[in-house]
């Protein structure tokens, strides 16, 4: 087992924040570790064979052809978030490789902590060789207490290569005053399997992302999974981008959004520019208090024999279900939250089942507190 | 039991049952049958506490308590139960983890009891979500299973169900019920809705009511009931005054 993650100074209540982010500081579930408190790299080992966790820093100074991965799949002159990361004396964030052949059944985390009220910046790069299978958990969060000013800016590009497999899985957990600004993009090889979730339950003051997967590869396969609940005060303008390249590549984009009040904007876009790809959009909203759930599902189809669909519903919680399992005993609030709990169950095909259940108990804690 | 007095009863704007008396005793069981439109499936809603049924006079008494104001969990708690015959398909919602929200014992075997109706390969399912007409109601016999009503309501167990089934359906019943007990010791009191009688080839009860556009016209044998029925239809049948 690695070396548990050196105690960081934090309040019991901001260590309690880190666990429901998906973060293990005994590391007893986990495979490697990256740690980054605002602009400090307090922790970065793996201890699985074949595979590295490095920073961005040392990574760059071990290996010279990462060079050839900085930038390429995001572009720095993108907006002014990647403007500003590119801009960085001091890059940080972590560089993952998993060697050619190497695999982890226990994920390896990537916490992304903001102690104060600043901009964190970090631009990972992440590389599956040809035929690994690399599974990592990243969990974004901050003290309790940041106020205005927090924002993280994340850039993240990931490679997988030829029969290999990522499954990335990113938990949210902020407060309503930071604002976060990911920017990420893949690249998927021959056969290879890119598996990208979102978690967020908490309040959060803005996110905006729109992570895109380029599958170039023959048979390769992009899934995003979105579970989110935006509360009053929540801003979140989520979407996913595939473009299918490779002969017989195949995407699918589910989104699960609640609003209790603040904005969802769902977009989508599947691009079918060869025959014999497949893609499956999928966003389900759920109205529990008057705020916005505007889901924009695109479908652009290039060439004969792609093949597209999508669908969208947004509604209330249905009275009839709610008596239904009051008939049965449970209390309104109890039907509910079960309802809410039935909605928001994904099952990813292809996660681990340690992730899976990760992201069930994430959700499992926001039921506890009826949502 | 369950002692109905003077209910009337309001869907939207308009009274759907005038005037309803029923009375049915611990170890009881009786039958409830009438046209389409008749205002059975109405009385099972009130009955239950659904929000959509308004009472505006008369009670419901249960066990002796006033429930008449209650909300359908406070009454589900009390004991009273029902099987529904078009229930709703929930998304998400898987069958056994519906079924571990509502037991109320420590570590119930409830995969057993799902094997005992065939539901066992159903657990992982989201509720009823292409379910068949008889997969529907093995779930909510098994969810009934789970809760243990003290009086359970039937709206048309035999409805979707293939005869195969129905004596499933009627074992499972029977037992709810507490047929297999001696009728002193009998406890568990029932209410069913049918159309077609089936039901009554598997399950005994003990008497019948017949609705007709929102009142409760006529009581008596079931069986007797169901031959009037069967032979002259159910016009005929209310004019005649059984007892």
């Amino acid at each position: 087992m690695p070396s548990r993650v050196a105690q960081p100074e934090l309040s019991k209540a901001d260590q309690e924040r880190l666990a429901q982010s998906g973060i293990d500081l005994t590391m007893e579930n986990r495979c490697g570790s990256y740690l980054q408190m605002d602009q400090d790299i307090v922790h970065a080992e793996c201890a699985q064979e074949g595979i590295e966790v490095l920073s961005y820093k040392k990574a760059m100074e071990k290996y010279d052809w990462l060079k050839d991965y900085a930038w390429k799949v995001v572009s720095p002159e993108k907006d002014d978030v990647t403007k500003y990361v590119a801009a960085q004396k001091e890059p940080k964030g972590y560089v993952i490789i998993a060697h050619k052949g190497s695999s982890n059944i226990l994920p390896i985390q990537a916490c992304l902590y903001l102690g104060r009220g600043q901009i964190q910046h970090v631009h990972n790069i992440i590389i599956a060789e040809e035929g690994a299978e690399l599974h990592i958990i990243s969990g974004c969060t901050s003290g309790a207490h940041v106020g205005k000013g927090g924002a993280h800016y994340g850039i993240s590009e990931f490679y997988v290569k030829n029969d290999a497999k990522i499954s990335f899985t990113m938990i949210h957990n902020w407060t309503e005053d930071i604002e976060v600004y990911p920017r990420s993009a893949s690249l998927i090889g021959e056969n290879g399997v890119f598996l990208s979730n979102y978690v967020c339950m908490q309040p959060v003051k803005k996110v905006q992302m729109y992570p895109t997967a380029t599958l170039a590869g023959e048979n390769s396969v992009a899934r995003f999974s979105s579970i989110v609940i935006a509360s009053a005060t929540s801003y979140m303008d989520l979407g996913s981008r595939a473009i299918l390249e490779g002969k017989g590549a195949s995407a699918e984009l589910i989104t699960r959004a609640i609003t209790k009040g603040g904005t969802i904007i769902s977009r989508g876009h599947i691009q079918g520019k060869t025959a014999g790809t497949r893609g499956h959009l999928e966003c389900k909203g759920l109205i529990l208090k008057d705020g916005m759930i505007y889901a924009i599902p695109e479908i652009e189809g290039n060439v004969v024999g792609t093949e597209l669909s999508h669908e969208a519903a947004v509604g209330k919680l249905a009275r009839d279900e709610i008596e239904y399992l009051m008939s049965r005993g449970l209390d309104e609030d109890e039907a509910t939250a079960t309802i809410i709990r039935g909605f928001l169950d994904v099952k990813i095909t292809g996660l681990p089942e340690a992730l899976q259940k990760q992201i069930d108990a994430i959700i499992d804690v926001a039921e506890k507190s009826g949502f | 039991m369950l002692h109905i007095e003077d209910l009337h009863v309001k869907v939207g704007e308009k009274e759907v049952l005038h005037d309803i008396n029923l009375h049915i005793n611990e170890g009881e069981t009786h039958v409830l049958l009438g046209p389409n439109g008749s205002g059975k499936t109405t009385l099972l809603m009130t009955i239950m506490g659904f929000s959509n049924y308004t009472i505006t006079d008369g009670k419901i008494l249960f066990k002796g308590e006033d429930v008449t104001r209650m909300h359908a969990h406070e009454r589900a708690k009390r004991g009273i139960g029902m099987l529904f015959q078009r229930p709703p398909t929930i998304s998400g919602l898987k069958l056994g983890k519906l079924l571990t929200a509502i037991s109320r014992k420590k570590n119930e075997d409830i995969r057993a009891l799902a094997q005992s109706v065939h539901m066992d390969t159903f657990l992982e399912r989201d509720i009823n979500k292409g379910f068949s007409g008889g997969e529907i109601k093995r779930s909510e016999v098994l969810q009934l299973m789970i809760q243990n009503p003290d009086f359970i309501m039937l709206d048309e167990p035999e409805s979707g169900v293939d005869l195969e089934n129905i004596s499933l359906m009627g074992a499972a019943i029977g037992s709810l019920l507490e047929k297999d007990k001696h009728v002193i010791n009998r406890e568990k009191s029932g209410l069913v809705i049918t159309h077609t009688g089936y039901i009554l080839d598997y399950l005994e009860t003990d008497r019948g009511h017949v609705m007709c556009d929102g009142q409760i016209k006529c009581h008596g044998n079931p069986r007797e009931i169901l031959k009037d029925i069967k032979q002259h239809g159910y016009k005929e049948c209310l004019e005649c005054r059984h007892e």
